[in-house]
């Protein structure tokens, strides 16, 4: 592990870079930005349920969605403030998510899956059925907000910056929250549950605090999405998605803070990456970019940085 | 001698230059060589069956730049897969925008996808046409002055069946099965609003389902059992042949008028048996590229040509593969009515000023026109009843602009 001081120094200089980007960058790579700055949110969320506390979904997309719409009706509907509709999505992601945890108690490791994997299909033809708050498949089109107090900043650098400072809060949170008591017991559960219950970890309860606030993550992720798209609709929701979220934390690397960043930049550009390459066949050159990743870096991006910068710093053992 | 020569040559070159510099640079995209399309389609994904229509445009231009191009420019043609998800047209189509710098994007397709960059492409002010949705929204000039559709829309061809039943089927009552999305209901909307007071007399029944459903049997012994005499079957292909298996074996002989969305002889009649179809009424606009009475028709064997040479991979028997061949060539014919002027304002002047041009796949007599203040290109359709063998048209052409 590199030391503290050259932790602090690397983040630092991290964030002075990703705040100097929207000088740099065309509207267009911000807007793509702002997404990857979104998934990692969305995939920090998940891995906060599967990497550290062992439960696999495949359903997070609903949660996704489920954010997104809180922020398209509350602003198409009700005339509320994009802003205010973040922590809207927030809240009820983190109530919805929590309920749905406790029967998803009963379930472990596939079994659990499957029955995730059934929100992910439902969630689009929910959203079809609802038609009179949704808009149907039509979906819902907004504005991309302007920034605001005066700020001579052109949309696209704003939602870059927004997307930048929610995300910062809620890493910072989530390190909280996972280097702490809670991530032990978390990381216990996972490990040995018996033995975590022996001594006196309250399973029942952190797991479904773990699918709340994993939901919550992600709902915020799908409220921004909602307004840095400025269009909803049930296509976007599908089952895809959720795998693509999956995709994401285990490329990235499981249990790990940092490895929701590589993660959300491998779903967003290697796809294009494998279109340029062929144009008739980019799954298939997606799917040989996923094994050779998964071939080489086991422990996903961060794990095999984490190991190569050990063996950088430490040569001889 | 040759220096004051020299010098001539420079300032008028250079005076040339000056005049010449608000037509050249004017807009991203162009060239003296070149012009940019963009377009997303989706390659993969749930609605990946239409991918087709964007490797086809592709074997269309191909086809134009081989035969020398536009006025001399070749066109680049630039297509991406959105896998149908609006966020990822977003993404691909601010790309093609801003980074590819198309000039225009062309038949970008589906109804969500669309709507996702509808804002954007009015915003920027670049041509957004002849979108592949038959939704009626596009055609808002004064609104989206930037977007233009280009099929029939469905709810036309709703109002289109509506009044054949008010003035030929006196004692009519009417079942109606559709498919619970905006499609389907666009459809009703327009059949509602054609037989207008009327509509809540007739209907006597109407039966939805999901595009997932595995069969709509039940659907249809229920409109049987109401006492229906007239069938309006708003269902995509797959639920077409089920729709007209399932009324044939069970006896239901109402008159039975079919969506064009499922009007291939290949693809639904053929499949639901040709007994069985007989006496269905649909409305036209193309022809139908499984129906042997256009076997011998120049256009047809001119598109099958084409097939052959530039898309021999491409599915003979699928209609979306006409469908490209005649948008595609649309396309091409505003583009040379733009000239030298190649300008993204001056293409949007010219789509929405093209008069009268028939296409060798459309029926005999549909002519496309749009004006500033109309931006339906074709409006134009024809009713035809199946005899058994193929589409026999009847009746005039209905015009719905000048209803």
């Amino acid at each position: 592990m590199p030391s503290r001081s050259v932790k602090a120094a690397g983040l630092i200089l991290l964030i002075a870079v990703a705040c100097a980007l929207p000088f740099v960058l065309s509207g267009f790579r911000l807007f793509q930005f702002s997404q990857v700055f979104i998934y990692a949110m969305a995939l920090l969320g998940l891995n906060i349920l599967t990497g550290y506390n062992g439960q696999i979904s495949l359903g997070h997309g609903a949660f996704y969605a489920l954010g997104a719409y809180t922020t398209a009706i509350l602003v198409d509907r009700a005339g509320v403030n994009y802003a205010l509709t973040i922590p809207a999505a927030f809240l009820l992601c983190l109530v919805v998510g929590f309920l749905f945890g406790i029967p998803a108690l009963r379930l472990e490791g596939l079994y659990l899956a499957l029955a995730t994997f059934s929100l992910a299909l439902a969630i689009p033809q929910i959203l079809k059925y609802f038609e009179h708050w949704t808009g149907g498949s039509q979906g819902i089109v907004l504005s991309k907000p302007k920034a605001p107090w005066g700020l001579p900043l052109t949309r696209d650098q704003w939602l870059y910056y927004l997307s930048l400072a929610v995300l910062i809060v809620l890493f910072v949170l989530g390190r909280n929250l996972l280097q702490g008591r809670v991530g032990r017991a978390l990381v216990a559960i996972r490990d040995n549950p018996i033995a975590a219950e022996a001594m006196g970890i309250n399973s029942a309860l952190y797991k479904s605090l773990a699918f709340g606030v994993s939901a919550a993550y992600t709902g915020v992720a799908g409220a921004l999405s909602g307004v840095v798209v400025a269009f909803v609709a049930p296509d976007t929701f599908n089952v895809f998605l959720s795998i693509t979220f999956l995709v994401g934390v285990v490329v990235g690397g499981l249990a790990s803070i940092s490895g929701a960043i590589f993660g959300a930049l491998f779903i967003q550009f290697v796809p294009n990456w494998a279109q340029d390459i062929s144009k008739a066949a980019p799954w298939a050159i997606y799917g040989i970019f996923l094994i050779v990743f998964m071939y080489v870096m086991p422990r996903g991006i961060s794990g095999s940085l984490r190991l190569a910068w050990s063996r950088l710093v430490r040569p001889k053992r | 001698m040759t220096g004051r020569r020299t010098v001539l040559a420079l300032v008028l070159t250079l005076g040339l230059a000056v005049l010449a510099a608000p037509v050249l640079a004017a807009d991203p995209g162009v060239t003296a060589t070149e012009i940019k399309i963009g377009n997303t389609n989706p390659y993969s994904g749930p609605a990946s069956a239409y991918g087709t229509i964007g490797k086809g445009i592709g074997a269309y231009f191909k086809k134009v730049n081989d035969e020398g191009g536009i006025n001399g420019r070749k066109i680049n043609y630039i297509t991406y897969d959105d896998s149908y998800s609006p966020p990822k047209t977003v993404e691909m189509v601010r790309k093609l925008v801003e980074s590819d710098q198309v000039a225009i994007l062309f038949q970008t397709l589906g109804t969500p996808p669309n709507s996702a960059i509808h804002k954007y492409m009015n915003e920027e002010k670049v041509p957004h046409l002849f979108v592949a949705t038959g939704a009626t929204k596009w055609n808002d000039p004064k609104n989206f002055p930037w977007t233009m559709g280009w099929q029939p829309n469905y709810q036309t061809e709703g109002k289109i069946y509506a009044q054949y039943i008010l003035k030929n089927i006196p004692n009519a009552k009417v079942g109606i099965l559709f498919q619970n999305d905006d499609y389907g209901k666009d459809y009703l909307k327009g059949f509602e609003d054609g037989l207008g007071d009327a509509a809540k007399k007739l209907i006597v029944l109407k039966q939805s389902y999901e595009v997932t459903d595995p069969t709509i049997d039940s659907q249809i012994v229920n409109l049987k059992n109401s006492g229906a005499n007239v069938f309006f079957n708003i269902t995509i292909p797959k639920f077409a042949v089920q729709a007209i298996k399932k009324s044939h074996d069970i006896g239901w002989k109402p008159t039975h008028f079919l969506n064009n969305v499922s009007s291939s002889l290949g693809t639904v009649l053929k499949p639901a048996g040709l007994e069985a179809s007989r006496g269905l009424i649909t409305a036209l606009y193309a022809k139908e590229i499984t129906d042997p009475q256009w076997k011998n028709d120049k256009g047809m064997q001119d598109w099958l040509a084409w097939m052959k040479k530039y898309y021999p991979e491409g599915a003979l028997d699928d209609q979306a593969n006409a469908y490209a061949y005649t948008v595609a060539q649309t396309m091409v014919h505003v583009l040379k009515q733009c000239g030298n002027d190649l300008s993204r304002a001056n293409i949007m002047r010219q789509a929405a000023n093209i008069k009268n041009l028939e296409l060798p796949l459309l029926l005999p007599g549909i002519k496309i026109n749009t004006s500033p203040t109309d931006y339906a290109p074709i409006e134009q359709e024809q009713l035809a009843k199946f005899d058994g063998e193929r589409w026999a048209l009847f009746g005039e052409l209905y015009d719905a602009s000048k209803k």
